[in-house]
């Protein structure tokens, strides 16, 4: 493409609609036209005009507005179809493969496909990222494209503007003037806070360029916020992980070097619906079981500065804390939440130590099911001694009992029992209400008396870093929403001609009625020629051919 | 247009080429990067093989202390394990009978129980006759440490205190054999 040359002798880049210098229009199509276009000022923009190499090529296809509209639209319906079938976050199963068979078993071809696409876990595929950054691309770009030549434009803006350029300015005016017009026009407009520039026999008064760079501000907050967005992927800006603990139990916290937690107790409480609660009993009787509370306690360990790993007495007591729904344990931008829990998982087991035949009780023992002890010393020379212990007893294996889990679920144990009358002792092996006696018949026997449980409980741990990017990411989108819905950019020009003539124009981004409001006190003060709104003009003929044509 | 108007084009262009191509790279590589990660984040890679093997101190069934940097100069074979996995119950005869090779040689075997209690791991390292040291990492912290997941998990720690190389799943007893090998010390 050719650079322009205007009639008054500026050089314009290739692809300009109104001259840079002096406003006069230089295409066919805006010379026919009755308005100018004023977005941009009439700027070429930049992209548009260059397309040689590949670099060119991608450049100006990012800064088409049609692709990034494109882009977005691509984005929602992706979102949208990711709504259809639960993302895999909410699926029971845990293992990749898992995960696919669930969505094939349960939703068919389409869940096949679901998954194959990546819906399944949309926001981690590679084609949504590769779609978002797009969006960011497109962002950039289009608005560099857009803001350099915008910036300049209405930086190196003369005052005087061909009167043809304001001719076709919405507001216009044209009459014979005063010979201190211009000079009381300046003083009301300067009155009314708009910066007057001057020059010979013109001026240009402008208010709130500011509201310009508006849509700009506006994406630079939101690509703060994917940038965000973006480092939430990278290892230790977020950390979302849950942690199962028992009561007594200490264990390291996932992905918090350093940090132990120790479970004290964890207490469900429900609503009683008596005493000062009678006022929830209809409720209750409606619903059922009401929690009140779920709370646990815990103890908050640091590791010492020189403790390693393991090492049973390296550590310091932070804190100690009730953790309660909505009652996070804080810490060193950490967060535990109260999120889950297990009742009454089994803790000990307590057995009376019996003859079978009499039902003669010798003593009682119990099993830690957590830290079982070897030898269980009763009195009068009876004891028992533990072989084995298996607490997800699974059943057997080439005669050897199994455990599935090191979870007390179902616990099993291999005994021996001493009794001053079998002192070589009687070997048994004890489940839940099951005893088998693997090498003969017993005299005596372990009877199950009763257990002690205790409660797990499940909290997640969180951090999240990005937050005060996304923050202030969300706050620069604001502002710069604020900067172009809440101010005008607004302009005058005004010349005279050597005979008198006064010749105005004006223009604004937005808010005519307020532009107008201004131009009323100048118009009255200066005595300024009546301005007609040449937009309102074309509305009105428009809209009497229309109805030409419908008596027609 | 003149020779001067032509360089001065010129340079603008070779500018705004520079400068695009540089603004594209840099935002195509952040986007590769965020794919790289999300494409990692399933298996939270803390420990790498060249990596320092984290210290840790635990306590073995006798009571002794092993603290990792205290085989500096050994090779160590540091074995996650409990008695309810198959596999790892599998592979400890063949593991044992390896150690008989290599301790001589300089490499260590520690067998690190996952949180479960004294009788049970005792019971167990009675049963398979087991010679090497067995901790039990009570608090789960040097499983924390090491991110482990699947049990049994291997890592094989050089004299030079890195990580050589980490297994998951069962090992044949030519497996151990090959990676005590290849952590011996020279």
């Amino acid at each position: 493409m050719e650079k322009l040359q205007c009639q008054c002798g500026h050089v314009n880049p290739p692809g300009t609609k109104l001259c840079e210098s002096c406003g006069r229009s230089l295409t066919e199509k805006e010379q026919n036209s009755k308005l100018v276009d004023m977005r941009y000022e009439g700027t070429a923009r930049r992209s548009q005009t260059y397309n040689k190499s590949i670099i060119d090529k991608v450049w100006n296809f990012f800064s088409s507005v049609k692709v990034g509209v494109g882009i977005i639209v691509f984005l929602l319906v992706a979102a949208a179809i990711g709504t259809i079938l639960p993302q895999k976050a909410f699926v029971p199963a845990n293992t990749e493969a898992t995960i696919k068979d669930y969505y094939a078993d349960t939703y068919g071809v389409v869940g096949q496909i679901y998954h194959a696409l990546g819906f399944h876990d949309l926001y981690s595929s590679f084609w949504f990222i590769i779609l978002v950054g797009m969006l960011a691309i497109s962002l950039i770009i289009a608005s560099l494209d857009r803001f350099v030549p915008l910036y300049k434009s209405l930086k190196n803006q003369r005052v005087l503007r061909h009167p043809s350029f304001m001719g076709k300015q919405r507001i216009y005016a044209e009459g014979p003037g005063a010979e201190d017009t211009l000079k009381k026009a300046e003083e009301k407009l300067t009155e009314l806070k708009y910066k007057v520039r001057t020059d010979k026999n013109g001026l240009l008064a402008e208010k709130g360029r500011f509201s310009r760079w508006g849509p700009y501000v506006n994406h630079i907050g939101l690509i703060i916020f994917l940038f965000g967005v973006m480092l939430r992927m990278m290892p230790g800006f977020y950390i979302d992980e849950s942690l199962w603990i028992r009561e007594g139990e200490t264990r390291a916290i996932p992905e918090v070097p350093g940090y132990y937690l120790e479970n004290k107790n964890f207490e469900l409480e429900n609503y009683s619906g008596e005493g000062g609660e009678e006022i929830f009993g209809e409720a209750l009787d409606r619903v059922g079981t009401v929690a009140k509370n779920y709370q646990t306690d815990i103890v908050l360990y640091k590791k010492k500065e020189d403790a390693l790993p393991g090492a049973v007495d390296g550590q310091e007591v932070v804190k100690e804390y009730p953790i309660r729904v909505n009652q996070p344990l804080k810490f060193d931008g950490y967060a535990i939440y109260q999120m889950d829990f297990r009742l009454d998982e089994l803790k000990a087991m307590t057995f009376s130590f019996i003859n079978k035949e009499t039902e003669d009780s010798f003593g009682e023992l119990t099993i830690d099911l957590i830290d079982p002890k070897k030898d269980y010393e009763l009195d009068n020379g009876y004891s028992v001694k533990l072989i084995g212990y298996y607490p997800d007893f699974s059943g057997f294996e080439n005669g050897e009992p199994q455990t599935a889990t090191p979870l007390p679920n179902n616990p099993g144990f291999l005994v021996k029992l001493f009794t001053p009358e079998t002192p070589e002792g009687e070997t048994s092996f004890i489940t839940i209400q099951n005893t088998v006696e693997p090498l003969g018949e017993n005299d005596y026997k372990l009877a199950f008396q009763s257990v002690e449980t205790r409660d797990v409980s499940g909290l997640t741990v969180r951090k999240d870093s990005t937050l005060p990017i996304l923050g202030l990411g969300g706050l620069i989108f604001m502002i710069g929403v604020a900067q172009g819905m809440y101010f005008n950019h607004r302009r005058f020009w005004i010349q005279q001609k050597t005979d008198g003539t006064i010749l105005l124009a004006g223009h604004t981004n937005k808010n005519w009625f307020g532009l107008k409001k201004d131009l009323n006190q100048v118009v009255e003060y200066a005595s300024l020629p009546a301005y007609t709104d040449q937009q309102d003009e074309i509305d009105k003929q428009e809209k009497a051919e229309k109805e030409g044509e419908v008596l027609s | 247009m003149d020779e001067k108007g032509k360089q001065k084009k010129n340079s603008k262009k070779r500018k705004r080429a520079v400068m695009r191509t540089t603004i594209l790279a840099i935002l195509i590589a952040a986007i590769g990067y965020t794919i790289y990660n999300s494409a990692t984040a399933e298996d939270v890679t803390v420990l790498k093989v060249g990596d320092k093997a984290p210290n840790f101190a635990l306590v073995d069934l006798e009571g002794n202390d092993h603290k990792l940097s205290d085989y500096e100069g050994q090779g160590v074979f540091l074995n996650f394990w409990g008695t309810w996995c198959k596999p790892c119950a599998k592979e400890m005869p063949a593991m044992d009978r390896q150690y008989e090779v290599f301790s001589n040689e300089g490499v260590q075997v520690l067998a690190v129980n996952i949180a479960q209690s004294d009788f049970e791991v005792q019971s167990f390292a009675d049963q398979y006759g087991l010679s090497f040291p067995v901790v039990i990492d009570k608090t789960k912290s040097v499983m924390t440490a090491y991110n482990i997941r699947p049990l049994p998990t291997t890592v094989l720690v050089n004299p030079e205190g890195n990580i050589q190389r980490i297994i998951t799943g069962e090992m044949t007893e030519q497996d151990i054999e090959g990676f005590m090998e290849e952590i011996k010390p020279d």
